[in-house]
């Protein structure tokens, strides 16, 4: 089956927006797919809908992200990948949370969804109400600070090695015998604004109600 | 039997050669020993030298792959490059290991656990460490997770180079092992 058309896309985002009204704050395609920003309020709201919608049957849950705007009123944001089988296409929906705020759990619409939730918790601190196992995944045991987050130094506060004494493994801060060196070849000090590999899609069209499209609208307004 | 009559012939010098793989050195070893053995039906030798041979010709290995480099740690154990050859086999079990190869990147949340493990294999015991991850931390070595090379946490006898490291790079990282064993083989470790 062939990969639905931005025009597809677009039409399934349609009928999105007009079921679901207030809980979607923005639909579009970019990329070729179909985005998408919930209210984190209504998020098990949305995906019930696209998963059972016989339009939708986005059936397949891919996986969830943080992403970390610190320049943003809302700082975080949680995506949601999911694909339907049944168009062979993929959406992306987006929920902006500020610091401190937490987001429903969505393990009740797609059980998958409960490791990803620690994970996102994990390294940014997203916390996610209804959970019912909430802890820390990926990070050592007794680890403190969140470390994706964007003001977390990437050398970490504490280091580990064994002492020949206490015979067990100790905790200790950093001491680095060399300081971190910064090769950044493409610096924008040095030159025009390079786009750095990776991050062509970083500046693309904003989808309509995340934090930073409006933000262009008041400053054009 | 054939040999009753003759000289009794333990090693058969065609076998000899074919067994051990063979260096001129070796031949000549292993022709001097054949020689002292049919002749006068013993050896002479030293007690180290006997344990030293015995270790490293069955270093049971145990098995800590932690990242890439334990692929190249498999293909190194397998028939193309067959590490048993050198009696170098994998053990599963720490208890009946004498060499442990840290395989990859040491996080610190495995470090207490790589130390456990190293803790139960029993003495005389040695440490290979494979890799740059393993070695100092490598790509990672600025992270927040990543023990920046594992002789913060084991005594490492051998550091073996890479990224990964080929299979004929951890084999000769293995015969150095074997090499430093028979050089400062003692019964104290």
């Amino acid at each position: 089956m062939a990969v639905a058309t931005e025009q597809e896309l677009a039409e399934i985002g349609e009928h999105v927006a007009d079921a679901l009204g207030d809980a979607v704050r923005g639909v579009c395609v970019v990329h070729g797919q179909l985005q998408m920003v919930a209210r984190k309020e209504s998020i098990r709201e949305v995906l019930h809908f696209l998963r059972d919608d016989p339009r939708c049957r986005f059936v397949a849950f891919t996986d969830i992200c943080g992403v970390d705007w610190p320049e943003r009123e809302e700082r975080f944001e949680v995506v949601y990948h999911l694909l339907s089988p049944y168009l062979n296409a993929r959406v992306r929906v987006k929920v902006p949370v500020a610091e401190g705020e937490a987001v429903p759990s969505v393990i009740e619409v797609f059980p998958g969804a409960e490791w990803y939730e620690r994970e996102v918790w994990d390294m940014y601190g997203v916390y996610f109400t209804d959970h019912p196992d909430l802890r820390r995944i990926l990070t050592d045991y007794g680890f403190s600070g969140h470390p994706l987050r964007k003001d977390f130094p990437v050398t970490g506060f504490v280091e580990v090695r064994y002492d020949e004494d206490l015979k067990r493994v100790i905790y200790e801060p950093v001491n680095l015998q060399q300081a971190w060196r910064e090769f950044d070849f493409l610096s924008p000090w040095k030159g025009e604004p390079a786009v750095l590999p990776g991050d062509e899609k970083a500046g693309a069209a904003p989808c309509p109600g995340n934090g930073e499209a409006e933000k262009d609208e008041e400053a054009g307004a | 039997m054939q040999n009753k009559q003759d000289k009794p012939i333990l090693i058969r010098p065609g076998e000899a050669e074919t067994l051990v793989s063979a260096t001129a050195a070796h031949r000549a070893s292993i022709a001097a020993l054949n020689e002292e053995l049919s002749n006068r039906g013993f050896i002479t030798t030293s007690v180290d030298s006997v344990i030293t041979w015995a270790r490293t010709g069955s270093l049971m290995w145990m098995t800590f792959g932690l990242a890439c480099c334990a692929v190249e740690m498999m293909q190194a154990a397998m028939p193309r490059y067959d590490m048993e050859r050198f009696g170098f086999a994998p053990r599963a079990s720490p208890r009946q290991s004498d060499v442990i190869i840290v395989a990859g990147t040491l996080t610190n949340k495995m470090a207490p656990a790589i130390r456990k493990v190293y803790d139960q294999m029993p003495d005389p015991k040695w440490v290979i460490s494979m890799g740059s991850c393993a070695n100092g931390g490598g790509y990672y070595h600025y992270s927040y997770s990543v023990v920046r090379g594992c002789d913060r946490v084991l005594p490492v006898d051998i550091y073996v180079p890479g990224c990964p490291p080929s299979a004929e790079a951890l084999m000769y990282g293995i015969l150095l092992l074997q090499r430093k064993i028979r050089r400062t083989g003692t019964l104290e470790r």
